[in-house]
């Protein structure tokens, strides 16, 4: 065993079956997913699976999932445990010709697979409806149909119970979690809990009760009274006709809630925090991290996205930057001197591209020193922290997946 | 980058009455949302700002103190709030039903969740409805709209029209006519869509800007393009800086600088490919939201990359300045 304080992103991932990757929303998640997937398939072997929401098109298309079907990956369905009745959303190999293409032999396998939420839901619904009839009518009351096609938050559940489902099933040595767009990132650890408190309110039991007898009961008159006026009491019927369905599902989905939670808090999973160095997206990966202890989940590292290079915060390049601003006109009248070497160039434009990229040095140290100080206040958090330098293109290809990839690899602490 | 093409039907985004800026996130929406609002004020427009997802992050760009339900006026004539469903169902109950709010609490907070996770549109609807409610009563000027990012705003822009199909009668029912009269009028509502121009911000621009007018009425007001990055040099001197790159000339600049002048043209370096890569998507942007079309259709209004802050008071004058500039006012 590593000590800790040598660990480096490759002995954390070799060291876990499950790897969230999550943070703040525009920092890269997905990309830094894809890159540990891959990094993992290629050098430590066995079946990789990113389980991603919504990629970039184009990087869909590096982990075989943006081509047409068949063309760029394998169809993989999974092995199901026992319930054929399911349909599988399908994972989709990221073929070995395409690493070989950028010159890495993977040992392993990388397959990619896409959340499909709605897919999702019905999964679930078929899962623990008592019977196939129950089923049916709940996937066919236009409530539920709102509510797994564009309720909000169902994205976080449905992205967790999916790893359970995955992860249960046995058919990889590590999943690599992308975590989806969420207000804020702690609703993605906060969806299994909220789906049980959804079982257990009361006011499910209220609302599921026959419609008739509701009336007798004196407690929950002024809410009838209420809610007839706001939404009339077709509506409500329909609610409650919806609930009464969807309550059959309860004790699975609360069990299985349950064993979600768990399998998070599990000693295999770890959650890597990806933030950039921008203020905001700071403050929000702190909230986060602060969490993690709290619900007893296992913070494995943070990686810092697209930080400016080191050399920005130097002070000696800083007062070079200084002098070649105050002294750009004699700078420039050397350099386009008979027989320098800008001899050829106009000395008044050489003068202003001296003074710009001084000018430009100083803007941008200042980003980088507060860069910095974004960075120390992160670094206390957790022993690894990885940087990930500002690139000029953005990562769209496996080469670009890979090469990320090797950056965060051998990070060490900072 | 003005909006020359003001009309009757098309106001100028300032003197419209109801503004969502919704974006990406991590795109600066917030920054760009308190930026117009001070703009607002600053010409004298009594505004309200509110923050949809009531992160705090508002209050930041104001360096003001947390931000309720309950508005309050943070700068002159600029009043800021936070959304919060649930008062603004109570609010909307109290003032329609007449109820005493005492009678009308309980009950609703046990219901109001309990039916929002059922039935979608609810949440939105009383969200919505609060900030139409707003400007119908004209109790503000302009409202402008921190709204939620962008894979949720057209759900909440067309709540009203989910509400119309599910719910067949009732008091939220009854609202939802007028609240789209306001949300699809071009003179009162606009919508601005904040994207940096890179890879995926600029995706989800462009599928968002499709998205809205294909499943709302909502106008897209402009497209906020933050965090553009200067350009350096010029064709010419470009030429002299790739020149600067020889060994003689790094020989002069060492001996001038009293050491190797590679870190300083490497930031060079660096911005200008920055700058070249986001040029690119900023063209790709440019030509699917306005292919040729009459300026003023969605405009692009640029504010500049912000070097010294990029967040709080002062961060917020500068949007409101470089917002200014490119509205020509």
């Amino acid at each position: 065993m590593t000590a800790p304080s040598r660990a480096t992103l490759e002995d954390l991932v070799a060291a876990k079956e499950i790897v969230v990757v999550c943070g703040p929303g525009g920092v890269g998640k997905t990309t830094v997913a894809a890159s540990i997937g891959a990094m993992a398939a290629c050098q430590q072997g066995g079946r990789v699976l990113v389980l991603t929401v919504d990629p970039a098109r184009r990087l869909a298309q590096a982990l075989g999932l943006g081509g047409r079907d068949g063309e760029q990956g394998t169809a993989l369905a999974p092995p199901r445990s026992g319930s054929a009745r399911l349909r599988g959303p399908r994972a989709l190999q990221v073929p070995p010709s395409a690493f070989e293409q950028v010159g890495a032999s993977p040992r392993g396998e990388l397959w990619a697979e896409m959340l499909d939420t709605k897919l999702g839901w019905d999964n679930l619904v078929s899962l623990h409806a008592p019977d196939p009839a129950t089923a049916k009518r709940i996937l066919e009351n236009s409530l539920y149909q709102n509510i797994s096609g564009r309720f909000v938050q169902s994205h976080d559940y449905i992205a967790v119970e999916r790893l359970y489902e995955l992860h249960s099933e046995g058919a990889y040595d590590l999943i690599v979690v992308d975590t989806p767009p969420t207000r804020n990132a702690v609703d993605f650890l906060l969806a299994p809990e909220r789906m049980a408190d959804f079982f257990a309110s009361r006011l499910l039991r209220i609302l599921t009760v026959p419609y008739r007898s509701r009336f007798v009961d004196l407690a929950s008159r002024p809410f009838y009274y209420v809610a007839d006026r706001v939404l009339g009491t077709q509506f409500l019927e329909d609610i409650a006709e919806f609930f009464i369905l969807f309550q059959t599902l309860s004790e699975g989905f609360v069990e299985r809630a349950k064993h979600v939670e768990r399998l998070l808090a599990d000693r295999r999973t770890t959650f890597i925090v990806v933030s950039t160095l921008e203020p905001v997206p700071v403050r929000e990966a702190e909230a986060f991290i602060r969490l993690l202890p709290a619900r007893r989940l296992h913070l494995g590292g943070v990686v810092l996205n697209r930080a400016l290079p080191s050399y920005l915060t130097e002070a000696a390049v800083g007062q070079q930057a200084d002098w070649l601003q105050s002294r750009s006109a004699q700078v420039a009248q050397r350099l386009c001197a008979p027989g320098g070497p800008l001899e050829a160039c106009e000395e008044a434009l050489v003068d202003r591209v001296l003074g710009e990229i001084a000018a430009n040095f100083s803007n941008i140290a200042v980003v980088a020193k507060r860069e910095a100080a974004q960075r120390a206040e992160l670094s206390w958090a957790h022993e690894l922290v990885s940087s990930i330098p500002e690139l000029d293109e953005d990562v769209h290809d496996l080469a670009g997946v890979l090469a990320l990839g090797r950056h965060l690899w051998s990070a060490r602490a900072a | 980058m003005g909006l020359r093409s003001e009309t009757a039907a098309n106001p100028s985004l300032l003197a419209r009455s109801l503004l969502f800026v919704t974006g990406k996130g991590g795109v600066g929406k917030t920054t760009i949302a308190a930026g117009l609002a001070l703009l607002g004020s600053m010409r004298g427009r009594r505004v309200l700002v509110c923050e949809m997802d009531a992160k705090g992050d508002l209050a930041a760009c104001f360096e003001t103190g947390p931000t309720f339900f309950e508005e309050r006026e943070i700068l002159p004539g600029l009043f800021a709030m936070s959304m919060d469903a649930e008062s603004s169902l109570r609010q909307y109950l109290s003032l329609q039903l007449r109820l005493p709010r005492s009678a009308v609490i309980g009950p609703v907070a046990r219901m109001f969740d309990f039916v929002a996770s059922a039935a979608p549109g609810v949440r939105e609807i009383v969200s919505i409805g609060k900030l139409c409610w707003e400007v119908r009563e004209r109790h503000y000027d302009m409202v402008v709209v921190d709204a939620v990012a962008t894979g949720h705003i057209v759900g909440q822009l067309s709540a009203p029209q989910t509400i119309n199909n599910l719910v067949q009668v009732g008091l939220v029912r009854q609202q939802t006519d007028w609240m789209l009269d306001i949300l699809s009028d071009p003179a009162v509502t606009a919508v601005l869509v904040v994207a940096t121009p890179e890879e995926m911000p600029v995706t989800e621009t462009i599928e968002l800007v499709d998205d809205l007018k294909a499943k709302t009425s909502a106008p897209v007001g402009a497209i906020v393009v933050n965090r553009v990055l200067p350009e350096l040099f010029g064709t010419r001197e470009e030429q002299a800086f790739d020149a600067l790159s020889s060994t003689q000339a790094m020989e002069v600049l060492a001996d001038e600088l009293r050491g190797g002048a590679e870190p300083l043209l490497a930031a060079a370096r660096l911005m200008v490919r920055a700058r070249r890569s986001r040029a690119s998507h900023l063209e790709r942007l440019r030509s699917a939201i306005a292919p040729g079309g009459p300026p003023g259709l969605a405009p692009m209004l640029y504010v500049p990359y912000l070097f010294l802050r990029s967040y709080g008071m002062r961060a917020t004058r500068q949007v409101a300045a470089a917002l200014a500039a490119e509205l020509e006012i």
